[in-house]
């Protein structure tokens, strides 16, 4: 029981397990940059984002670069500390097997 | 979700990792060329200064000056070698070669590489040339292993191995010519062979 209350639902998509792990090893990833390595449609990634943002796992900054508007987004201390709990679960379960 | 899925999402999450925050497109080709140039300057700049200046290096000869513009012409054919290779490996492999993994690369392999050629001209400047070929290969080795965090994590060992080679040479300057040759010829050739059969030849 323990152990699966860990597994978060959240992280239950591979789109979003992915945004997680992209940022969690860089400062910043921006919109284009995680559809490259993520092979997904706009909005399909816009939807994944939208319910990391939502549950305060990723911050998104909007700005412009020159006239282009960016989207840009980061991982809170709340989603690192989520995310980190998701993989020490998934290596339990994986050892247990 | 069956133990195959946990492990599938744990190599996905490994993978996207590295590929967004690594840039591995380096060419193993490239390192054996650059060994080869390294040691084709050292021999010429061999030959020149046993045939031409009586085994010996007159700092203000024309021995001496040719051997610099061999060095710089060494470092730059192996500069433009690696852009070139590497370019075309990522095109291989569908990858950018200006992105945010190859410029964070870049940055943090010349970070050390900059100061130690500054200093070693500096000091140059003062007229101490015995520790050039030390200097060299500890800068070297210091960008290697600050770089190696954003690539392929195998050129750490080849940073460490410049690392011990340059103390070696600061302790025996008189052997530096060697060690020079060992570590910016011999090691590049190894390790590029290496790194060719690792990840080039798939």
């Amino acid at each position: 029981m323990s152990i699966i209350t860990n597994i978060n639902k959240l992280f239950d998509h591979r789109i979003r397990l992915g945004i997680m792990s992209i940022l969690m090893v860089n400062e910043y990833a921006d919109f284009n940059m995680l559809k490259e390595l993520l092979g997904a449609t706009d909005g399909n990634l816009a939807s994944h984002t939208k319910a990391l943002e939502n549950a305060e796992y990723i911050k998104v900054e909007k700005q412009f670069i020159g006239r282009k508007p960016n989207t840009r987004y980061s991982t809170t201390k709340l989603g690192r500390a989520a995310f980190k709990k998701h993989i020490d679960a998934l290596e339990k379960l994986i050892k247990k097997q | 979700m069956s133990s195959e899925d946990y492990l599938k999402d744990i190599s996905e999450i490994k993978n996207l990792m590295n590929k967004s925050s690594r840039f591995i497109s380096l060419s193993g080709l490239s390192g054996i060329l650059a060994g080869v140039y390294a040691l084709i300057g050292a021999t010429v700049a061999y030959w020149l200064v046993i045939n031409q200046s009586y085994g010996k290096l007159l700092l203000d000869g024309w021995v001496f000056k040719t051997c610099l513009v061999i060095l710089a012409l060494v470092a730059l054919l192996s500069v433009a070698t690696a852009i070139f290779l590497t370019t075309r490996k990522a095109k291989k492999n569908s990858e950018k070669v200006w992105d945010n993994s190859s410029k964070r690369l870049i940055l943090n392999f010349i970070i050390p590489l900059i100061t130690g050629g500054i200093y070693i001209l500096i000091i140059l400047g003062q007229q101490k040339y015995g520790q050039t070929g030390a200097l060299m290969l500890i800068f070297y080795g210091l960008a290697l292993v600050n770089a190696s965090k954003y690539s392929i994590g195998d050129i750490r060992y080849l940073g460490f191995i410049q690392l011990v080679l340059g103390l070696i040479c600061a302790w025996f300057p008189g052997y530096g010519f060697w060690l020079w040759v060992l570590g910016f010829g011999i090691m590049h050739i190894i390790y590029g062979t290496i790194m060719y059969y690792k990840y080039d030849k798939k």
